[in-house]
């Protein structure tokens, strides 16, 4: 076990706080019970159980749907389908991107796993029996799966529902400047260029997507739990789509099983749940199995880059360029800011002083289930940080330069902050260099360079793999960033009653971060309490300020924010109570050692319990003062957050079999000011187990016919605990220059920067072979075929 | 078919269809909602529990197959209000994240402590091995089942030379 | 979750009784052991038995012993039970070797011998690790007990020679060389690729060795997942008889082996990378087969 190692901050900061550290987590009391509420937990009278058919087909028009025997069968309550739902105008839902997605398929279906119909049954072995009962005739079409193919003359349209479209293009999304990257490239010494892919994947949370659906027949009232990271939005989304009125609907994210973005969209499956309990009077609970999960809900990335490095003989980078394909699917659905279609992928300069940079990104349709932004991806900088850092170890290759000695050449330097990039980036922030020392340093770099060129004179492969990667993340300014016309500002709201106690209401949900813990520490800081004193509620939009949820590393930065200037304006109300207590004026005050101190006699002095009675109380207070310490604030962030962080990854390659065994992996990671570490270094080693995943084993690919081949555990493969090494953390802390608290969200990090580092590492092992270059997952089949010569095309079947 | 099931030491009887899974007999059946499900194809492990004193994936017996034996889940692990110490240790040591893992991977590291009472590292990586975590990158729940140990033989220790 | 179709179910309290429910219920009826192969596939409803009979409670058939010069192994054993078994590794490191990277070890407590190598998935390790040991399988059915070669079990993909109303019991591994009779010093192991823990091979090779002196008295080379006939590699074995107990010995019996399988390309690979498996992995049992004989490993 190693405890990690925190570098001295340069920049001055407070007196380490007191609610800060690693304090235990509040929540896990009824985890390790076995006491947690998840939605498959919640069981009501009368409950019925919902089904989804799904095609079995990636393109096919639909002749007829015949529900008669499934509605004849004894334990089924209702049957719904496509016609039924045209027919109260839901048989299709707007999208995150603005487009639209079918609820079940009328016309058409457009990917393997589509809805077609939704059975509500009185359990769920009967509607799964019921499923069978249903006879849907289809008229195969071609399907177009390869998305290099999708926009060839002819290629058969995925989406001929939409007026005159006669093609699978969405949209064309550049940025940076065109002219001034030719032109240094035209300049440069030095040009690598590189196609690669980014394989679709699937964030595959523990715990799939569902809902329980409860109709109050005689209030009116809507009650929806369900798998969202995001209650507010889905609450105003269900409103505007079915025309209910939003303060009859209630939104309940109870205890979610991971959300990791999966959990982000509207599914078919949840307006259907919604029907169903309309219609039959009755709670519905509807659960998507695994199968379901990885068919149909939001995969991620499907990126298919060209990337161009340009650089002089000595190793320093000029520009940057890359054209990237992306595959959407079936229906645009990603979700990102709106005005962002491909996300955040243009920070593809990563953490370098470059002096030109283009990139456009052209999306197309697939017949393949909808999605793009989510795993942990930061809307899209995973995509981004992996072609850059894969670019500069090619570069390196090329230049016969050690991989981080050109990186530390490149790398921002800390005078050079804040840095506006050739792409329009503000980074507000950053110590590079040090990050990147810290992590040689802990991995012994040089000894392992010294072994790798032992071992290969015995032939044996080792690869040292670097990645450094700079985060955007908090969305976000609401000027810039809404998503759907939803400006991603966020609430909070905190109450402190009478004894002290305090209750804070939050916008984003739990999913596993550790929410009702470390917010409780911030307000705790912010108002002399302990955490034990403060409790968190969220995810229950009756509770709760509006938001929008939680992803994309935001509750820190955005909510986290909000939460410490609502326990702010708590404090300051509590000032003028204090003053009142105290008979000073509030001028007279000063807050230190948790308590509102009179300046020159601090043991006359309030600390907020006492204020927080006296509020109450019939004390007189001055004019304009009213007698309670509550408050309410929703935060506009002014910037995003940028952590960024250096990773080292060692692996050892058997050339005869192609199998890695990933030894070490360094990870440093600078999330600004680290409200709870224990919680933090939590976040860093899932996402780094993401890294070893997508780089060795996770794609959802596809045959020719559009049947998806990951479509279960036993396909998809996730790490267990015996891929993953003992991850070896270190910390640097350079605060954001914004946040009040000068923390930066971390909880994508590690999934962002990872995956290139286990590739690099792997790629550096086989460069004895001339291996240049192979896509993820590098699976046995695929390393050892790269060794031929020959590495694998994986988004497509292996033939 | 009418079966009885020795629950956390209670027998819990009741009338099932064969087809009835075990993991859905113990969460719909008996509201023993602490075991999870996660996936179709026995891999995830969410839904460990022992039957007759060996961790399964409840997932994949069948209800009547536990007929006449014992089933332990994580509801049974706290005795009398206090806690195990595997459940102590995966909350000192930040072993959970969101907690849908957590009741199996508890089950399967209370049974590995049992039979082997210091294990490696790497023998508790290998025990676990059949159970997926999407949050903790597996490195603190193998620290809180290193600590659920050294905890036991501690308390062994102390217990023994107080003789 | 996917759940499965409706289905019977009974309990048989002996092998007799067994086989009378199976006569009684049809070959529409299904013996459950562990139901680790199974009932996943009656989850995704691939199949549909009518009746299935629970033998989870015949203790006479989980035995792992030594007699009469074999080693025998009843088909209830558990694969926990068999890897735990330290009579079973002394004399057959190929068996642990080959427990130890099937499914996961939770898995493993419940599966079991029988039930796996019923299912036959071309797959499945331990068919490929009987059939380097040239095992006997050993089935009982209402006009008595028969007894079919390892390398006869397997009729196709997931087909065997168990016939609707007979149970297999047992699996006898001969302690000498099967073929020869050799008494000569032995040696086993496993190899096996798979694209993370627990899963399926890519590819997989067990290799059985007896040698006198520095020769090969008798090998036994089973390969599974790479379209091996019968999971068996005979042309190499016999290649190996009698050769020298070498380096080139092991390559070339490699390559042989590999000349005579028929992968299939899936995504667990492509064909080639499975037939280059099914020659580097004979050679590393192999290899590792002819230590452990000289008592090495």
């Amino acid at each position: 076990m190693r405890a990690p190692v925190t570098a001295e901050p340069v920049t001055p900061e407070p007196v380490t706080p007191d609610a800060y550290g690693p304090v235990r987590r509040k929540e896990d009391a009824r985890f390790i019970r076995g006491k947690g509420l998840f939605v498959d937990d919640i069981q009501l009278p009368g409950m019925l159980h919902g089904a989804i058919l799904r095609s079995p087909l990636a393109h096919a028009r639909i002749v007829s749907v015949d529900v008669e025997s499934a509605l004849a069968h004894p334990h089924v309550e209702a049957v719904i389908t496509g016609e039924m739902l045209a027919a109260r105008g839901l048989a299709w839902m707007p999208t995150l991107s603005g487009d639209v997605q079918a609820v079940l398929a009328t016309d058409k279906v457009r990917y393997q796993g589509q809805e077609i119909a939704f059975v509500v049954a009185r359990d769920r072995y009967s509607a799964r029996d019921a499923l069978e009962l249903i006879s849907v005739e289809y008229e195969p079409l071609p399907p177009v799966i390869d998305a290099e193919r999708a926009l060839d003359p002819g290629a058969p349209v995925v989406r001929d529902d939409l007026p005159g479209k006669a093609d699978n293009h969405i949209f064309d999304w550049e940025a940076g400047d065109e002219a001034a990257t030719a032109a240094a490239f035209a300049a440069a010494d030095v040009v690598v260029a590189q196609d690669m892919l980014y394989p679709r994947s699937h964030p595959a949370p523990l715990e799939t997507c569902g809902m329980v659906a409860d109709l109050d027949t005689i209030s009116g009232k809507l009650t929806l739990w369900a798998t969202t990271q995001a209650p507010h939005a889905h609450r105003t989304l269900y409103s505007l789509v079915a025309g209910l009125p939003e303060h009859k609907i209630r939104v309940v994210s109870p205890d979610i099983g991971g959300g990791f973005g999966n959990k982000v969209p509207v599914y078919p499956g949840y307006i259907c749940a919604i029907v169903g309990a309309t219609l039959t009077g009755r709670p519905v609970k509807w659960m998507e199995d695994r199968s379901e999960n990885l068919m149909s809900t939001s995969f991620a990335r499907d990126y298919h880059m060209h990337g161009e490095i340009a650089a002089t003989r000595d190793g320093k980078i000029l520009a940057l360029r890359a054209r990237v394909l992306a595959d959407h699917g079936a229906f645009n659905a990603t979700a990102q800011p709106t005005k962002y279609p491909a996300g955040f992928f243009h920070i593809f300069t990563g953490s370098y002083d470059l002096a030109a940079a283009h990139c456009q990104v052209t999306a197309v349709h697939t017949n393949k289930a909808p999605g793009g932004v989510a795993y942990a991806c930061s809307f899209r900088i995973t995509e981004a940080v992996y072609l850059v850092e894969r670019m500069v170890d090619l570069l390196a290759r090329e230049l016969e330069l050690d991989p981080a000695e050109l990186r530390m050449m490149n790398l921002l330097r800390p005078e050079q902050f804040p840095y506006t990039g050739p792409t329009g980036w503000e980074y507000d922030s950053g110590e590079y260099p040090r990050a990147l020392n810290l992590a040689l340093d802990m991995a012994g770099y040089a000894e392992l360079r010294r072994e790798q060129a032992q071992k290969r004179l015995r032939g044996e492969y080792m690869g040292i793999g670097l990645s450094f990667f700079t985060e955007g993340v908090g969305a976000g300014p609401r000027a810039h960033m809404d998503i759907l016309g939803f400006g991603m500002a966020d609430g909070a709201g905190l109450r402190v009653f009478p004894t002290g106690k305090a209750v804070l209401a939050i916008s984003v949900q739990t999913q596993g971060q550790g929410h009702e813990t470390t917010f409780a520490q911030i307000v705790a800081q912010e108002l002399g309490l302990s955490p034990d004193d403060v409790d968190v509620v969220h995810g229950d939009t009756d509770r709760t300020p509006f938001g929008l949820g939680t992803y994309g590393s935001r509750s820190t930065p955005v909510s986290g924010a909000a939460a410490v200037i609502v326990a702010r304006k708590v404090r300051e109300r509590a000032r003028l109570v204090a003053a009142a207590m105290l008979e000073v004026s509030a001028d007279d005050l000063d807050w230190s050692d948790g308590a509102w101190r009179v300046r020159g006699d601090p043991e006359q002095s309030a600390r907020i319990p006492e204020i927080a009675m006296a509020a109450h109380s019939s004390l007189e207070l001055p004019e304009g003062v009213e007698g309670h310490l509550d408050a309410e604030t929703v935060y506009n962030p002014p910037n995003l957050t940028f952590p960024f962080g250096a990773y080292i990854c060692v692996t050892d390659v058997d050339p005869g079999t192609g199998v890695v065994k990933v030894r070490r992996f360094i990870a440093v990671d600078d999330c600004g000011v680290r409200i709870n570490p224990m919680i933090v270094e939590g976040q860093v080693h899932g996402g780094l187990a993401d890294g070893v995943g997508m780089a060795l084993m996770q794609v959802i690919a596809f045959d020719a016919d559009g049947n998806c081949l990951g479509g279960s555990f036993m396909d998809y493969l996730l790490p267990t605990a015996l891929e993953c090494p003992s991850w070896e953390l270190g910390a640097t802390v350079t605060p954001s220059p914004h946040h009040p608290i000068g923390a930066k969200g971390v909880g994508e990090s590690a999934t962002v920067g990872s995956p290139a580092a286990v590739v690099n590492s792997v790629l550096d092992a086989l460069a004895p072979f001339g291996v240049r270059h192979a896509d993820m997952p590098l699976t046995p089949a695929n390393v050892w075929s790269a060794i031929q010569g020959r590495p694998l095309r994986t988004d497509l079947a292996v033939s | 078919m009418r079966i009885t099931v020795y629950v956390n030491g209670a027998a819990c009887t009741a009338t099932v269809e064969p087809r009835l899974l075990l993991i859905h007999f113990l969460r719909d059946d008996l509201r023993l909602t602490g075991s999870h499900w996660g996936c179709d194809t026995s891999n995830c492990g969410a839904c460990v529990v022992w039957l007759d004193d060996t961790p399964v994936k409840s997932c994949t017996v069948l209800a009547v197959m536990a007929d006449g034996r014992r089933v332990l889940t994580v509801e049974g692990l706290e005795q009398r209000g206090r806690l195990d110490p595997v459940q102590e240790g995966f909350a000192r040591c930040h072993g959970l994240q969101c907690g849908f893992c957590t009741p199996g991977m508890m089950m399967t590291a209370r049974w590995l402590l049992d039979h082997h009472p210091d294990p490696s590292a790497d023998e508790i990586r290998e025990a676990i091995s059949g159970q997926v975590c999407r949050c903790t990158g597996y490195e603190n729940i193998v620290r809180s089942i290193v600590w659920a140990g050294q905890h036991e033989l501690n308390q062994h220790n102390a217990g023994a030379s107080d003789g | 979750m996917q759940v499965p179709a409706q289905v019977e179910y009974e309990r048989a309290a002996s092998v007799e009784h067994a086989l009378d429910l199976l006569a009684r219920y049809g070959p529409e009826a299904r013996v459950l052991a562990g139901g680790h192969s199974l009932i996943p596939m009656m989850k995704l409803r691939l199949a549909q038995p009518e009746t299935l009979i629970d033998i989870n409670g015949l203790g006479e058939l989980s035995f792992l012993r030594v007699a009469g010069g074999e080693l025998q192994i009843g088909a209830l054993t558990r694969h926990a039970e068999l890897l735990d078994c330290a009579l079973a590794g002394e004399h057959f490191a190929i068996l642990h070797d080959a427990e130890r990277v099937i499914a996961d070890p939770v898995v493993r407590n419940w599966g079991s011998i029988g039930g796996s190598l019923c299912q036959a998935d071309p797959s499945e390790d331990l068919s490929a690790a009987f059939a380097a040991l040239k095992a006997t399988m050993v089935i009982r059915g209402p006009g008595g007990t028969r007894t079919v070669p390892a390398r006869e079990f397997h009729t196709g993909p997931y087909e065997t020679v168990v016939a609707p109303g007979e149970i297999l019991t047992e699996v006898r591994i001969s302690l000498r060389a099967p073929d020869t009779g050799s008494a000569g010093n032995k040696g086993s192991a496993y190899e096996k690729v798979g694209r993370r823990v627990g899963d399926w091979p890519v590819g997989a090779a067990g290799a059985a060795l007896w040698l006198t002196g520095g020769t090969v008295a008798e090998a036994g080379i089973g390969l599974s997942a790479v379209g091996a006939r019968n999971f068996a590699a005979a042309e190499a074995e016999e290649f190996l008889r009698g050769a020298p107990a070498t380096e080139e010995s092991f390559r070339r019996a490699g390559e042989i082996a590999a000349e005579h399988c028929r992968p299939v390309a899936d995504q667990r690979g492509p064909a080639d990378y499975k037939r280059h498996l099914a020659c580097e992995l004979t050679a590393r049992a192999l290899r590792t087969a002819a230590c452990r004989a000289a008592g090495e490993a």
